[in-house]
């Protein structure tokens, strides 16, 4: 069983601070990381691998820094790492990103499970997994939360707001993970250093794939950013001043009162 | 199958109306659907288009009638045996069909777990953009283009997408956010049946079993009045004063996500980016510490009431009332106050 896990990585956003004047992210001091949900999806894929042999190969498209995010997902267990860089790919939306990682697919040939994780935490858009299943046409089963591979047939458990879906699907099969799906291993520090000084990250540029130069990078991109701003709140506060909780709480339903809203 | 490409000099004149993308599963009519045509009712005036409803499936003719009596121009019903269950093939194909044949300027989609499904795939096939997760549609009156805000970086950053090039222009859009639409005085809405080509070869992913929801319906989006708890109440015996203080108030039981995490209680109940947002006429935080994730969830109910231990916490900066202390010495104080005013109430 062989799977393809499509990661990216991104600035923590529990430390994400904004430049208030310019309305642009102030990366300086911010840890990257693996985004969250990938994690679950590198988990998903290296569970099959244990359970039914095969390998699981990850890739990213990003800068050279995002190795980092390659290095720590070899030393979880994947086996090979990919990384596609190139200037043609920089300022990609979501539909560029997952042209650039088709023709990545394509160029490693069969696979039969692809996982991508179910948004990445930067955009939150959780497009570019189904943009690419469309793109390979394959089909896709998103917010997975269990997996369970049955000769050749994928069965998944997705999640809905109103119940749960058991679907069925033939492989190649492009998943996306839920935080839901497992408990993403924690690397030994044997296999970072491994995974540092023994394995090899293979890097990818536009002359390695085959892509139309106009579907990708900032101009190839259908949507761009017209403007990005911080979020402005006008509330006046009032904390409610009292001596003891009883009398704050009372004065809390006056208010609430005098507003109509209780 | 060829693949769709961008920027291929199209002539966007020819994309005229605001078009929406109801949801109905199961026969059940999903809220974000009657939010959809107001928005698109808004933006359809200002552009002076019309506006029309797609609603995919079989056997869900009570939704349709209900849905009649709301504002809308046209009603497409997309009727096939096979529309049934969802299924992303089945509803990408015949959804990239009747969009290529009909060239709405404008398609919205709402941002539940279905919608993201397909939404992407529809805007991957039909050569065109697409924006997450909007909050805010505006048309600018420069040209006429659509402005579609949505949060990035956890909420840190709003973000204004165009799509300049490609028609439709297409959103999914958070559920929760817009107003719903309004009912029409008399009359009913136009419906059209539309019958589509759809073979069981072209739906490859089968649904095999539907497992309905573990526990009671948690009905947050409608909730007039939510109270939620946070870390602070520091076991999970402590929502049963939340509990407690939601019903005497006649609200439903939100939380935080660290109480989820814990599985103090379920996912059902989480606000905030992972989870639901909401939009109550007064929203109490108890123990929760106001993380941006959080108030991505709450920040559009009409009142904020935080109560937490910590007057350094950020859930006070964006309150409207905020108390310092104990939850569990003012929440039984709120409750016992809020049961006598009720009685002598009653009594008066
Ligand atoms: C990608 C991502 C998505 C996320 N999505 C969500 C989401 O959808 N929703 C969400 O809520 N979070 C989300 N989070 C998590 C979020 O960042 C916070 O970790 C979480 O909201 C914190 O929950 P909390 O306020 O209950 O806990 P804490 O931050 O631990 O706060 C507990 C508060 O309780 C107060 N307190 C303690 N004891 C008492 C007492 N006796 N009386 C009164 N007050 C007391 C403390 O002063 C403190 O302020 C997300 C995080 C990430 C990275
Ligand atoms: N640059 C990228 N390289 C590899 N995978 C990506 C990239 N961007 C997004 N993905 C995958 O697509 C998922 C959804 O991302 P997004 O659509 O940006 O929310 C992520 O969880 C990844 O699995």
């Amino acid at each position: 069983m062989n799977s393809i896990v499509c990661i990216k990585q991104v600035p923590n956003t529990n430390e994400v601070r904004i430049n208030q004047e310019t309305g642009t992210l102030i990366r300086d001091g911010v840890p990257s990381i693996i985004n969250p949900d990938d994690r679950n999806a590198i988990e998903g894929a290296l569970k099959i691998k244990e359970e039914l042999g095969g390998t699981v190969t990850v890739i990213t498209m990003g800068p050279e820094q995002a190795k980092a995010a390659l290095r720590e997902a070899m030393a979880m267990g994947a086996d090979r790492a990919i990384l596609l860089s190139d200037r043609a790919f920089a300022g990609s939306d979501t539909w560029a990103t997952a042209t650039i990682l088709a023709a990545a697919l394509d160029k490693i040939g069969e696979t039969d499970l692809i996982f991508c994780g179910r948004q990445a935490i930067d955009g939150d858009t959780a497009q570019v997994g189904p943009e690419l299943a469309e793109f390979l046409d394959i089909p896709q089963v998103t917010y997975a939360k269990e997996v369970v591979v049955e000769k050749d047939k994928v069965r998944v458990t997705r999640y809905g707001e109103s119940g749960d879906y058991i679907m069925e699907a033939p492989m190649p099969v492009m998943l996306t993970a839920i935080r839901e799906l497992n408990e993403p291993r924690l690397p030994h520090v044997r296999s970072i250093i491994e995974a540092w000084e023994k394995k090899d990250i293979e890097v990818w540029t536009m002359e390695d794939l085959t892509i139309d130069p106009t579907q990708i990078g900032l101009k190839g991109s259908p949507t761009n950013v017209f403007r990005s701003f911080v979020p402005v709140r006008e509330k006046q506060s009032e904390i409610i001043q009292g001596n003891t909780p009883r009398e704050k709480a009372a004065l809390l339903l006056d208010r609430l009162s005098s507003q109509k809203l209780v | 199958m060829k693949r769709a490409k961008v920027n291929q000099g199209e002539d966007l004149q020819e994309y005229k109306d605001v078009y929406v993308i109801g949801e109905c599963l199961d026969g059940r009519l999903h809220p974000v659907t009657l939010e959809l045509m107001g928005e698109g009712r808004k933006l359809a005036n200002q552009l002076k288009r019309h506006l029309g409803v797609i609603l995919l499936g079989d056997g869900m003719d009570e939704a349709l009638e209900h849905l009649q009596d709301y504002d809308a121009d046209v009603i497409y019903h997309l009727k096939h045996p096979l529309l049934k269950d969802f299924s992303t093939e089945g509803y990408v194909k015949v959804l990239n069909d009747f969009i290529r044949g009909n060239k709405p300027e404008i398609l919205l989609i709402g941002a539940t777990s279905y919608g993201r499904d397909i939404a992407p795939r529809l805007a991957g096939r039909l050569g065109t953009g697409l924006t997450a997760d909007c909050t805010k549609l505006e048309i600018d009156p420069a040209d006429g283009k659509l402005l579609q805000t949505r949060p990035a970086f956890g909420g840190n950053l709003m973000a204004t997408i165009i799509c300049p090039k490609n028609r439709p222009q297409m959103s999914t859009v958070r559920p929760g956010v817009m107003e719903r639409a309004h009912k029409l005085a008399e009359g009913k809405a136009h419906l059209v049946t539309v019958i589509p080509e759809l073979e069981p070869k072209d739906i490859r992913v089968a649904l095999v079993e539907k497992k309905p929801p573990a526990k009671k319906q948690v009905n947050l989006i409608d909730a007039r009045v939510v109270v939620s708890g946070g870390r602070g109440l520091k076991t999970p015996e402590g929502f049963r004063l939340i509990e407690e203080l939601a019903d005497v108030l006649g609200g439903e039981v939100g939380s935080s996500r660290a109480c989820v995490d814990a599985g103090w209680i379920s996912h059902a109940h989480q606000v905030g980016q992972t989870g639901t947002t909401v939009r109550p006429e007064i929203y109490i935080a108890c123990g929760i510490s106001g993380a941006i994730q959080h108030l991505a969830g709450m920040s559009e109910a009409d009142y904020i009431v935080a109560i937490n231990k910590d007057p350094e916490a950020p859930i006070f900066n964006v309150c409207d009332y905020g108390i310092v202390g104990d939850l569990y010495e003012i929440l039984p104080a709120m409750i016992e106050d809020y049961r006598k005013r009720k009685e002598e109430a009653n009594h008066a």
